[in-house]
């Protein structure tokens, strides 16, 4: 196992590269350094010398993938992307154009974003499994019918209508949670009530169905015939054999995101005024912050490819026939 | 038949119960264990003299050689002390002193160093010296970079990584110390403008004035370069010719050339006082990585202090426990006495203890928790426009029923900003000085309806105007002497634009009978290029396409990123084009200069986006500048405004005006648009907030409730259902 996970940890570096060149490129090609430049610094009276102070300072007044000026190797040395780019590989995310420590400030904005998907995730697979096992127990009955056609109807409206809807009626007219905010320490619980809340009732829809099906799937199967035709009753079947087996294709769902969980919920976060890594991105990308940006990408291509090693680990752990070798 | 309806009632009172219970196991493990579950802040803090407001964007600087936008010196403002400021209660806006003992007056000198009388020829006048002395007894606020030891020496001027290690915050510094006010500082403050690392947007513009600014900035550089890693320069050790200590409260500043606007610059915090102390407390080692910098954590002598810094969350001013307290006005304008501004005369400021500034990205949350009670303001977003005003028959704006309920007052007032379409003047078909293209511009001014335009995108909130200057600005002219005649007609005391068969006339005298070029024929096609992007700007687009139309051109509409827009402009590649101006100061010269000739974006990379140059124009402006304001001044400003208006080099579009909403425990409001200091005047009524945010947020349960029986009613078959189903037999 430990040779997979190293084959697959040197197949992820051609990867980084290659999200960090595409990042560099996309970025560049809509921001010269002056327009960040000018970002930072306003856009009132200011002079040019000072946009070239601002640009050499930060390294952005050399070229952005090859030096032609420059001597052998400093031809690709020399030059934004190398010199902004080797230090992510080893997590050091350097400073944003404002001049904040990036690793600092994620270190502290990770927290608000797990503070809210982390329950959300587990809430969301205990509610979203329950109604899947209701709907598929009670398959074919005015329940399953009705339950099918609401997670149709709760899934073809926007997350944004949850987010809107739910500040309305929850915050705003039964006054039971603080409509947005956010704060620290344990005072933070009540806060994240309702976007926790929110994201549940959001994923109502699309999860209950995936999860129906899957529990649907397996009751089809021949150990479930069995089972019954032993005498167990339909909720051991239910509970005891189908829900571990449906399991499997959950998990391995699930595991895949744990690492982005980090990364927050972007919309969430800047509806709910929480300080999370969700708005963190979203506030670099309107800032046109290039050093946040990256080092957000990068990480992000990171997590997704440790929740992709994960996943294939996951199968090894839940069925016995699968193998990394 | 009662049994049922016991049971039902049980039910209730049970989901009720344990709906109400766990909601409450929530809150209180929160420490929020009154009824007011909606409450965003602690409830200890309810009756509380704070004040709760919201800010939309984090502050990118707060370092006050560096920070030029409004959302910034919302807290700056409160925490720096420029020399000088605005006052408070009067209008027109009028400079007094802050830290200032007495209002500066400039001294004219020729090159022989001789005093020269006041309204000597601008020719003679070779330096203007500004003499300045500073109020005694002015103290910091509390700060580690001011600690000292007993034996004098200061406890962390000597800090490296390692020392460190523990502190994660400003605030970790165990101990704090204060000094008083010199004159020095200042003089610190403005060499600061010139040092290469803080970027400060108007060394630019100040380098023109003080003398030997630009040397200065060029020597700094020259000793960075030289010295790479180089983490501090005493700047108290260098000398700028423009900049004098004369004694410890006693500086001057030395211009090359007379420049009446620098007092506005006074009142601004690009000229608050710096310690050095606290400018080398933050440049040690291992301070940067800990991101403890100037550029977040101010050290001033205003009447607050930035006691917490999380612009992700929440920004937090305390009263500055040094603060030697200053009285409020005791003058205002007409009306203010009457309207209770005047009750606090004389009494000591600030008012409040503590202003708590939360995040609010998004308008609507802001609004309801306006409404709630959670904000003692707000302004009026598009959005809620319609829930909080109506116009009465008079086209005069009130609140609505509901908000006047609540006992919510409504400020305007036409700000000091002026939103305008340009044309460029370096553009073959639309720029120049010909008569042709002199006619068409016209044309189009009066054929785009701004008072359409402000009633549909604006709900009402703009002025239309008449010339560059915007209301309340010395120079500006009211009734039929203000208005521009080229656009509009004065008819039964109000300004009336000319008809679109006027302006149709014009096009065909400019050689566009009906929109079409009389030489070959074809349809005149203009481009306008605009920053506002999106689908939201779709329909003022069309507006616009529909407002040429009517004159038969052909709008093409280039809407572009911001980025792209301020390209186009510095090339001069577009034809026509949308944009804006903010007044830094009360004064005619800082909107006239946006269409100065040596101003020219594509020449001189200046604020005249529209390229225009007159040499006419160019001359009164140079007069204009440097002149008080008197009937003389008002001569010159007249005729510069014709001037301006015969060419028509932009379509001078209009002035907004500001709407904002306070709660009735929010006293001391008046719209002050040039003051950024205005959190001392405020003063809050904690006990009547607390009332009514306990009337307005009581938690409602029955929809819970309600929802929950009816989940259990519907769920009762399917229940019954699976009983019947799990005791079938097989057989």
């Amino acid at each position: 196992m430990i040779s997979y996970i190293l084959r697959r940890i040197a197949y992820a570096f051609p990867i980084l590269i290659g999200v960090n060149i595409i990042t560099f490129v996309l970025f560049f090609v809509v921001n010269t350094p002056d327009d960040m430049a000018r970002m930072q610094l306003g856009v009132k009276r200011v002079s040019d010398a000072t946009i070239t102070n601002w640009k050499e300072e930060r390294g952005y007044d050399k070229p952005i993938l090859w030096n032609k000026n420059a001597e052998s190797i400093k031809k690709i040395t020399d030059t934004i992307f190398f010199q902004n780019s080797v230090k992510l590989f080893v997590f050091d995310f350097g400073r944003s154009d404002s001049g904040r420590d990036i690793g600092h400030d994620i270190s502290q904005r990770m927290w608000p974003s797990l503070a809210i998907t982390v329950p959300s995730l587990i809430l969301g697979l205990l509610s979203y499994i329950s109604f899947g096992l209701i709907l598929a127990f009670f398959r074919g009955t005015y329940v399953d019918v009705s339950g099918v056609i609401l997670c149709v109807i709760m899934m073809s409206i926007s997350g944004l209508f949850y987010i809107i809807g739910g500040q309305y009626l929850i915050g705003k007219f039964l006054h039971l949670v603080p409509i947005s905010g956010y704060d620290t320490g344990l005072h933070a619980v009540k806060f994240t009530i309702l976007p926790i809340f929110i994201g549940l009732i959001g994923g109502i829809g699309v999860s209950t169905r995936w999860y129906r099906t899957i529990f649907l799937e397996e009751m089809g199967k021949d150990y479930v015939r069995t089972a019954k035709a032993k005498g167990l009753s339909e909720t051991r079947v239910l509970y005891q054999h189908v829900l571990m087996n449906g399991l499997i294709p959950i998990l391995t769902g699930v595991v895949v995101i744990l690492p982005s969980l980090f990364m927050g919920s972007l919309i969430v976060e800047s509806f709910f005024a929480i300080p999370g890594l969700g708005s963190y991105t979203i506030d670099a990308i309107s800032r046109q912050d290039f050093a946040i940006v990256r080092s957000m990408v990068f990480l992000g291509s990171v997590l997704y490819i440790i929740g992709l090693i994960l996943t294939d680990i996951s199968y090894t752990l839940v069925d016995p026939r699968v193998g990394l070798n | 038949m009662t049994k049922y309806i016991k049971i039902i009632k049980r039910s209730i009172l049970d989901c009720r119960t344990i709906s109400q219970l766990s909601f409450c196991l929530l809150l209180l493990c929160t420490g929020c264990g009154d009824s007011l579950w909606n409450n965003p802040y602690p409830n200890q803090d309810s009756a509380k003299n704070i004040h709760y407001d919201s800010f939309s964007e984090r502050p990118k600087h707060l370092d006050p050689v560096s920070s030029y936008s409004s959302n910034e010196y919302v807290f700056l403002g409160q925490i720096y002390e420029p020399p000088l400021q605005y006052h408070f209660l009067k209008r027109p806006y009028e400079l007094i002193p802050l830290t200032a003992a007495v209002l500066p007056k400039p001294r004219f000198f020729d090159k022989d160093g001789q005093l020269l009388k006041e309204g000597s020829n601008l020719e003679d006048i070779y330096r203007v010296k500004y003499k300045i002395s500073i109020k005694p007894d002015i103290l910091y606020q509390p700060h580690p970079a001011f600690a000292k030891s007993e034996s004098g020496k200061y406890l962390y001027h000597d800090l490296n990584t390692k020392k460190l290690s523990n502190i994660n915050a400003l605030s970790d510094f165990n101990m704090v110390g204060t000094r008083k006010l010199l004159a020095k500082d200042y003089v610190y403050q403005i060499k600061r403008m010139a040092h290469p690392r803080t970027h400060s947007p108007i060394s630019g513009l100040m380098a023109k004035y003080i003398l030997g600014l630009n040397e200065f900035a060029e020597k700094l550089s020259k000793i960075e370069k030289d010295n790479p890693g180089l983490s501090f320069i005493d700047l108290n050790d260098y000398e700028l010719p423009g900049v004098r200590v004369i004694d410890d409260t006693t500086f001057e500043i030395i211009l090359s050339q007379k420049y009446p606007q620098f007092l506005y610059w006074l009142s601004m915090s690009f000229f608050a006082p710096m310690p050095w102390e606290a400018d080398y407390f933050y440049s040690q080692e291992g301070m940067t990585d800990k991101n403890i910098t100037l550029d977040w954590y101010p050290v001033g002598t205003g009447p607050f202090m930035l006691s917490e810094n999380n612009p992700n969350l929440r920004m937090v001013l305390e009263r500055n426990p040094n603060f030697r307290g200053e009285m409020f006005p005791t003058e205002g304008e007409r009306g203010d006495r009457e309207s209770g501004l005047l009750d606090d005369a004389g009494k000591k400021m600030p008012f409040i203890d503590k202003a708590i500034y939360s995040l609010e990205k998004e308008s609507i949350p802001a609004w309801n928790k306006f409404l709630q009670g959670y904000y003692d303001t707000s302004g009026i977003v598009s959005d809620s426009f319609d829930q909080a005003v109506q116009f009465d028959l008079q086209g005069d704006a009130e609140l609505t029923s509901e908000m006047q309920a609540k006992g919510i007052r409504l400020l305007t007032a036409v700000t000091t900003s002026t939103s305008y379409v340009g044309f460029n003047m370096e553009d073959e078909v639309i720029g120049g000085d010909t008569k042709r293209a002199r006619l068409l511009r016209r044309a189009i001014s009066i054929a785009v309806d701004y008072e359409e335009y402000i009633s549909i995108f604006a709900n009402g909130r703009g002025k239309p105007a008449q010339g560059p200057i915007p209301p309340g600005i010395f120079g500006n002219v009211q009734g039929i002497r203000g208005i521009n005649p080229y656009v509009y007609n004065w008819n039964k005391d109000k300004s009336v634009r000319y008809s679109i068969e006027y302006a149709r006339e014009l096009l065909a005298e400019a050689g566009y009978p009906g929109g079409r070029d009389k030489k070959n024929g074809k349809q005149l096609v203009l481009n306008l290029d605009s920053p506002a992007a999106g689908p939201g700007s779709k329909a003022s687009f069309d507006w616009m396409r529909k407002q040429f139309g009517k004159l038969g051109i052909n709008l093409i509409i280039r809407a572009t990123d911001y980025n792209r827009f301020q390209e186009k402009m510095r090339k001069g590649t577009a034809q026509i084009f949308q944009w804006g101006w903010n007044a830094d100061y009360p004064d005619p010269e800082n909107f006239f200069f946006l269409l100065y000739g040596p101003n020219a974006k594509v020449d001189h990379n200046g604020e005249n986006a529209a390229n225009y140059k007159n040499p006419e124009f160019d001359e009164l402006f140079n007069q204009m500048k440097s002149m008080s304001n008197n009937p003389e001044r008002q001569d010159v400003i007249d005729k510069m405004v014709e001037i301006v208006r015969r060419d028509a080099p932009w379509i001078w579009g209009f002035h907004p005006v500001g709407f904002s909403l306070h709660h009735q425990w929010y006293k001391n409001a008046k719209p002050n648009l040039m003051a950024n200091n205005k959190l001392k005047y405020k003063r809050i009524k904690p006990k009547i907030r607390k009332e009514k945010r306990a009337f307005w947020n009581q938690p409602i349960w029955w929809p819970i409730t309600l929802l929950v029986f009816l989940s259990i009613i519907l769920l009762l078959p399917a229940l019954f259902s699976y009983r019947r189903k799990e005791a079938e037999s097989i057989l």
